[in-house]
């Protein structure tokens, strides 16, 4: 088994509160899935959109941005999977997907090779 | 744990009417703007760590906060109410002061205030409605237009101008002044009752959303009655009507999603548990002189209600409550109903006489169901053609495809009866 990180980028924030309950219910349910079948290693933590960006070597302090909204990291989950193609098939269920946003899938490097 | 099924959206008319009241109405956008952003926050945590112990305190206690940093932001930007103003104006005050604003009691009333300053008397009854949806209800401008089957556009034009008509009386409704409230109480009604009725009857195609509208309404009549100047004979009257009229909502389509009539549904499947419910509130409005539309309107759904078969219901009953009702609310369709009602106790000639002796029965004419009954009188009487003619007319009214196949099939009925009787068949040459 491998480890992957799974980057969530993007992803519309918009929507009735219906809609967004509905979308809250597919990633619990994706989530779930996930971890009933032993993929998940840490169901990781989401980030604000906001925070400080430190700079270069004169340590320049600002407010970002970041990247383009829609390209902003809103959280990951450390998943584990026999190979890169399986993690990449895993992620496909996830709903971030359905709302303009992208799943980013990152091999984590090992220690031994 | 798993959330309530509408969780999100009680809750996002909870919090903006609170946020509402301490913003003030004139920025109401500010009070949907942090609600937004709390559901955003709800949304990013809990579908990663799962909904909390209590997610109403939860949602609350985070658009406090937001609302705290909106508050800091704002300050100098905008006009808030002089009270608020100065507790805001200093870092000591404010977060102890917004903390005091979401206290238990004072939130207690804070949907009832907002209710009742949806039902502005500058606005007229559809807009009344479409706000209550929208704002306490948490429907989107998107889903309004779906549950009026109208355009995106024109709800969002009505629903803008009512929130400008809201945002000019700068505070909402003072639900303790006794005197306004009662004069106001009745619109309550009046709006709850065309909420409950647009899901009732309503064109939506799709039957969840109606159901959604009538649970809306029983859940803001349910509120009203929690309050003391709210709990009216009136009230409790248009609570068992709702009631006694949800129990039938499962039946009014049949296994294939088809329309079905009163005459034809399958009475062992109303809800007994509604219909005892809509009893027993109706036992309650029977206090003091008050006799309003929604006490005889309940009392013809208990006689429904309480017939096991369509040829038990007492018809001569529901005529007398008919015939009263006429003369509290006056309307084209009280008074067809009445002659179908009259028409089931004497018979199809006497049902068809009195729908023709309607005055004004032209403001019927875009209602599939006057041609329907028309049609069905007819029917009965043997007049298959005639028949044949009303239900083409009724068809083409239809509001939506279970409306259409509904009255398509009675056509079609009526095409075979004709065919297999001799004396039409002559006629028809």
């Amino acid at each position: 088994m491998s480890e992957f990180v799974f980057l969530y980028r993007g992803g519309s924030r918009d929507g009735s509160p219906a809609e967004m309950q509905q979308v809250m219910q597919k990633w619990m349910n994706w989530l779930k899935g996930l971890g009933d079948k032993g993929h998940i290693k840490d169901q990781g933590q989401p980030l604000e959109r906001s925070g400080r960006l430190v700079k270069g070597k004169q340590k320049t302090v600002t407010d970002g941005p970041f990247a383009e909204a829609k390209d902003i990291v809103g959280g990951y989950t450390l998943i584990e999977a026999r190979d890169l193609d399986q993690a990449v098939e895993l992620s496909k269920g996830c709903p971030i997907l359905e709302r303009d946003g992208a799943v980013e899938v990152r091999p984590v490097m090992k220690m031994s090779m | 744990m798993e959330p309530s099924e509408h969780l999100f959206r009680h809750e996002a008319g909870r919090m903006v009417a609170t946020l509402t009241r301490i913003f003030g109405t004139h920025n109401m956008a500010l009070a949907e703007d942090v609600v937004q952003d709390a559901f955003c926050r709800a949304f990013e945590v809990w579908k990663v760590r799962g909904v909390p112990e209590n997610p109403s305190a939860w949602l609350m206690a985070t658009a406090k906060n937001r609302a705290i940093d909106a508050l800091r932001r704002e300050r100098t930007a905008r006009t808030f109410e002089p009270e608020l103003s100065r507790l805001i104006h200093s870092e000591w005050t404010l977060a102890p002061g917004v903390e005091a604003l979401f206290s238990e009691n004072a939130i207690k009333d804070d949907l009832l205030r907002m209710m009742f300053s949806c039902c502005h008397p500058r606005l007229g009854e559809e807009a009344q409605v479409a706000l209550m949806l929208n704002i306490l209800c948490g429907f989107s401008v998107g889903e309004v237009a779906g549950a009026f089957v109208s355009t995106h556009s024109a709800i969002e034009k009505r629903i803008s101008r009512a929130k400008r008509v809201l945002a000019s009386s700068k505070k909402l409704f003072d639900v303790s002044a006794g005197a306004e409230f009662s004069s106001r109480l009745p619109a309550v009604q009046r709006a709850l009752y065309l909420l409950f009725n647009e899901g009732y009857h309503g064109a939506s195609p799709e039957s969840a959303v109606r159901a959604d509208l009538c649970h809306e309404a029983v859940r803001l009549t349910a509120i009203l009655l929690q309050h003391p100047l709210g709990a009216t004979p009136g009230t409790y009257a248009l609570a068992a009507l709702m009631h006694l009229d949800a129990a039938r909502l499962p039946t009014r389509t049949d296994s294939s999603g088809n329309l079905s009539s009163l005459f034809d549904q399958d009475r062992s499947l109303w809800d007994s548990h509604l219909i005892a419910e809509g009893q027993r509130l109706l036992d309650l409005s029977a206090t003091g002189p008050d006799l309003t539309e929604y006490h005889l309107e309940a009392a013809i759904a208990r006689v429904h209600s309480t017939a096991g078969k369509t040829e038990d219901t007492n018809w001569g009953h529901i005529v007398s409550l008919y015939d009263k009702l006429m003369t509290i609310r006056h309307s084209p369709v009280v008074a067809l109903n009445r002659a179908i009602a009259l028409g089931q106790l004497e018979g199809p000639a006497r049902g068809l006489e009195e729908i023709l002796a309607i005055t004004d029965r032209d403001r019927l004419t875009a209602y599939p169901f006057y041609f329907a009954a028309l049609g069905e009188f007819q029917f009965r009487t043997g007049s298959y053609d005639l028949a044949r003619e009303q239900f083409l007319k009724a068809r083409d009214l239809a509001r939506n495809p279970m409306e259409r196949n509904f009255l398509e099939a009675r056509f079609q009925a009526c095409e075979r009866a004709a065919i297999l009787t001799p004396v039409s068949a002559i006629a028809r040459k």
